[in-house]
């Protein structure tokens, strides 16, 4: 194409840098958008060369992954005991939310959630005994990503509980989370007391029962569909389920009430997943995690297929990077603090369930969301910008969940960090906020940019393996 | 007096921004010294090059924003840093208006605007090249305002286009207009049958302005940044541009505009030249003129190219624009009558720096001996000083000893102003020799920045400026003109006209 067809055409200019340029261009009438433009991360000069020269085959790597992640079809298939079901669970094992991390250096909450976790296993009767075995080196510890599985907040699995089992349809492969036990206090934010553990045991003997049966009876519940379906009624399905759990609810219930002989159980259970608004959190993260785990290992791919924190790190792991961790501080959330509390309370950022972000929910579809939207500043408008800023750094638009705001635009879908770290922009991840000593619980919920640093390193880190 | 420094963790802003805010603190009350800069490895030695540099600053990073202030009192020097956020604030409220998006990055601008044909690029050079190859890529032509781009870089990015047919103006490009719409600082100019291709931003905005103010128009004015006429580049951008001008059905008359080009590349040009249909005006400066429209002077190249695309000469002008008539010889005489004795040196303290070096061509041109230049390509004496004039002295206010951590003097006109006074008060000094530069992104209100110190001059010494600029331009060409003669200013129509008067006079009186 000569150069001499732009001037046969309308100058339509893109301005990157002083805004007085693009002043002078609305001044003269001219199409101009203005791009608040900043400067790439600081990342080695011999990683951005790397990176550059490989841009077409990150590219079709990028494609093929996200053609994975968009076709993903998660489906609750049941219900299942962990060392039953998981791959790799033991008797003596502990999965955590989160990278990799050791007893020494676990959080507040972790730790109050592994003494809470021993008790109810029966390893242990008393704090003091149960804290004695975690550090004993009796007892081994992985994190929940490395074993198909994801948990809330502290994220602890322990062998014996009883655990969603979700398949995604197309690929095969299967991701298990706990259920969730409600707000108050719970031992995901690293409550132990009694009421805790009762609390445990009737969600293992009354709720288990109940729900595995239902769904044995009913076959599996379709949850794309019904997420896709909670995002058009307010729900991002991370900080907000209430329309989430209400679909659930719907297609439960009447099957409850067939599939359980004793009334007051059933009572029991459909009013317990009637009490809590965040019920399907446990289903949106593992559909999430079923989805991206089928995208996993596609060498060169620069997207994020894990992206978690433990409260004390936080971590992610590329599709290009096999199981690699890349691994920076977790910072703590700016959030809306219940009374009596405040940020001098609250826990760095932790949880896996910052998977759903990952998968292009969650904070990446808070425009989806407007009833939640004090949390990033109190106008839609402002949940509408986090929204489009994280199509930025998406490398796909999804076909199913949609923004109906945005027109019904698919949300944006797999976290590439290459454009992170050329565009110097953080994915945005909303959250809960625990207290930092365990079992106080949750103090308030908010929002936060991902660390900077593991999103270095894992550009680094592709950058590596690419120059080899 | 008291230093304080704050670090701002993660805070970006573009340095024009910054500068404005630290020039805004160093106004400030009892404030002696200012500078909000970002954390990198050279702002850090400028800061301490201002003694501004305090202990937590060793510490900070690229992304960090450093805040220094010298002022009388901690009280004041406190004032002042909590001045800094206010004033960033307005800035990021203009960016941002809480309703509307705006796009991070090239490709979120291309969802919100698709179709857009033209990358407008003023980041920090070091980014710069990244920005424009993806531009490129994304199938934009680029104009690259930014400078400080390695030269290797703009190789790469020049082939790249070249390859595409795309179009990169810059790095280094000033101004532009395409397809009618001034791109960065340029003017208001009618369209019509002359295209430019220019390797000089002021050039190409006194070529076009003349054109303009003689009743022509532009078709198209394409700079190329100054590097492109060297060798390592070989004028891709200026080959292109031209070859766009050839193909383009209303330009007429092509008109070059460019310091000496390396032979190699003006081979090329010239072989280029031989095979098009439109006449070419050109002005190389420096060189002797070549071909039956080669010119000396940017206002003969605008000359000549309105009478090739009129067919004839436009009345009643040539005098004002190009000089040796009666009416430059009565101005130079009564100007010399004026003077006192002793007085008998031309200061040019010029803004443009094509205009610094046409005042040097120009005065060698009449024979004015004795001229020095920070800028001098061989005709004047280097300068040694930049900060102290010799005898007869050109001064190139932007180039880059008087332009790092202040914004270039078409903006900021106190350094220029400080300077007219001073020289003024040189009892050697006969006349000061001026440029206003007009347009978009220039300073909106040249003739009131001026305005004291042109009139504490003219009680001692003539003033010559000249005004680059149309009357549809934001500060009206006009009014500046009229303001600056009611201070007392003699206004040329063109900045050789100014560059003769003033030479003339100190010609004159230099062999009195």
């Amino acid at each position: 194409m000569p150069v001499s067809d732009l001037f046969r055409q309308e100058l339509r200019v893109v301005n990157i840098g002083l805004s007085s340029f693009k002043e002078s261009l609305d001044e003269v009438g001219a199409a101009a958008v203005q791009v608040d433009w900043r400067p790439p991360m600081d990342v080695s000069d011999e990683s951005r060369r790397i990176i550059r020269e490989h841009a077409a085959q990150i590219e079709v790597a990028n494609v093929k992954v996200m053609d994975i992640i968009l076709r993903g079809m998660p489906q609750l298939v049941g219900l299942a005991r962990a060392i039953d079901v998981i791959p790799g669970m033991k008797p003596n094992l502990i999965l955590h939310a989160g990278p990799p991390i050791a007893w020494e250096r676990m959080c507040g909450p972790m730790r109050g959630a592994v003494i809470g976790g021993l008790i109810y296993e029966g390893k242990a009767t008393t704090p003091d005994e149960a804290e004695g075995l975690a550090a004993s080196g009796e007892i081994e510890y992985a994190p929940c990503h490395e074993h198909s599985t994801v948990g809330p907040m502290a994220g602890i699995v322990m062998p014996s509980m009883p655990v969603f089992v979700l398949k995604n349809e197309e690929f095969g492969n299967v991701a298990y989370c706990t259920m969730n036990e409600g707000l108050g206090k719970v031992l995901r934010y690293g409550a132990f007391a009694s009421e805790v553990i009762e609390k445990l045991r009737w969600m293992d003997s009354i709720l288990y029962p109940v729900l595995d049966d239902t769904i044995a009876n009913m076959g599996p519940i379709d949850l794309k569909n019904l997420m896709a379906q909670a995002l058009h009624m307010g729900d991002e399905v991370h900080n907000r389920n209430r329309a989430a759990t209400s679909l659930l609810y719907r297609v439960l219930a009447p099957e409850i009430v067939r599939s359980c002989s004793d009334s007051r159980a059933a009572v029991e259970v459909l009013e317990f997943i009637n009490g809590n608004d965040h019920f399907f959190l446990n289903l949106s993260m593992p559909a999430c995690k079923v989805t991206l785990d089928a995208a996993r290992d596609v060498p060169d791919s620069s997207v994020v297929i894990a992206m978690t924190r433990n409260g004390t790190d936080f971590g992610i792991q590329l599709s290009g990077t096999g199981d690699e961790w890349f691994v920076g501080p977790a910072d703590v959330p700016d959030a809306l603090f219940f009374p009596g509390y405040t940020s001098e309370d609250a826990n760095p950022d932790i949880g896996d369930s910052s998977i759903t972000e990952t998968n292009g929910l969650g904070g990446f579809a808070i425009a989806a969301s407007p009833a939640i939207v004090q949390f990033v500043g109190g106008t839609t408008s402002d949940a509408i910008r986090y929204t489009l800023e994280m199509y930025e750094i998406a490398a796909a638009e999804n076909t199913v969940y949609q923004i109906p705001y945005l027109n019904f635009r698919g949300t944006p879908t797999g976290i590439d960090v290459v454009k992170v770290i050329t565009k110097n922009i953080l994915p945005f991840i909303d959250t809960g906020v625990a207290h930092r000593e365990p079992g106080v619980g949750q103090v308030g919920a908010g929002v936060l940019t991902a660390s900077e640093e593991p999103f270095k390193r894992a550009f680094e880190g592709l950058a590596a393996r690419l120059a080899k | 007096m008291v230093v304080v420094g704050r670090i701002k963790k993660g805070a970006y802003f573009d340095s024009v921004t910054l500068m404005n805010v630290a020039r805004e603190l160093s106004h400030m009350e009892g404030v002696a010294d200012a500078a909000v800069v970002m954390g990198t490895n050279e702002n850090r030695a400028i800061l301490a090059a201002a003694d501004l540099l305090t202990p937590e600053f060793e510490a900070s990073g690229d992304t960090d924003l450093l805040i220094g202030v010298r002022a009388d009192t901690d009280g004041i020097a406190e004032a002042a840093l909590i001045a800094v956020d206010r004033l960033l604030e307005n800035v990021q409220g203009t960016a941002d208006d809480g309703e509307a998006f705006v796009p991070k990055s090239l490709d979120g601008a291309l969802d919100v605007v698709p179709g857009a044909n033209l990358a407008l690029i003023s980041v920090a050079g070091r980014y710069a090249g990244d920005v424009a190859a993806r531009a490129l890529d994304r199938g934009l032509h680029v104009m690259l305002f930014s400078d400080n781009v390695p030269l290797e870089t703009e190789v790469e990015l020049k082939a790249r286009a070249h390859s595409r047919g795309l179009l990169v103006m810059g790095p280094d490009c000033g101004t532009a207009i395409i397809n009618g719409v001034p791109l960065g600082f340029a003017n208001a100019v009618n369209r019509g049958p002359i295209g430019i291709i220019a390797a000089s931003g002021t050039g190409l905005q006194e070529v076009s302005t003349l054109v303009s103010n003689l009743g022509s128009g532009i078709s198209q004015a394409i700079g190329t940044g100054g590097h492109d006429v060297v060798s390592a580049v070989g004028g891709i951008t200026f080959l292109d541009g031209l070859e766009a001008l050839v193909d383009d059905a209303e330009t007429e008359v092509i008109v070059l505009v460019s310091k000496p080009p390396d032979s190699e590349v003006l081979d090329r040009i010239r072989k280029k030249l031989a095979k098009i249909r439109q006449p070419v005006v050109s002005v190389f400066l420096g060189t002797e003129p070549e071909g039956p429209n080669g010119c000396r002077t940017l206002a003969e190249a605008a000359f000549r190219a309105v009478t090739v695309a009129l067919g004839s000469e436009p009345e009643g002008v040539r005098g004002l624009l190009l000089g040796g008539d009666d009416q430059e010889k009565e101005t130079v005489e009564r100007i010399v009558g004026e003077r006192s004795s002793g007085q008998r040196y031309v200061r040019a303290l010029m803004s443009g720096g094509t205009f610094a070096s046409e005042a040097e061509i120009v005065f060698a041109g009449i024979g004015l001996n004795d001229v020095h230049s920070n800028v001098s390509s061989g005709r004047a004496a280097k300068l040694d000083d930049p900060l102290r004039s010799v005898a007869n002295t050109i001064v190139d206010l932007g180039s880059d000893e008087f332009t790092v951590g202040r914004p270039h003097p078409m903006i900021d006109y106190s350094l220029r102003v400080k300077r007219i006074v001073d020289e003024a008060n040189d009892p050697e000094v006969a006349v000061i020799l001026l440029d206003v530069v007009l347009g978009y992104g220039s300073n909106l209100d040249p003739a009131s920045e001026l305005d004291d110190a042109v009139r504490e001059a003219v009680s001692k010494v003539a003033v010559v400026c000249s005004i680059t600029g149309t009357d549809r331009d934001p500060q009206n060409r006009r009014a500046v003109r009229d303001a600056l003669e009611g201070a007392g200013a003699v206004i040329a129509e063109s900045n050789l006209s100014a560059c003769r008067i003033a030479g003339l006079i100190a010609r004159k009186l230099g062999v009195k």
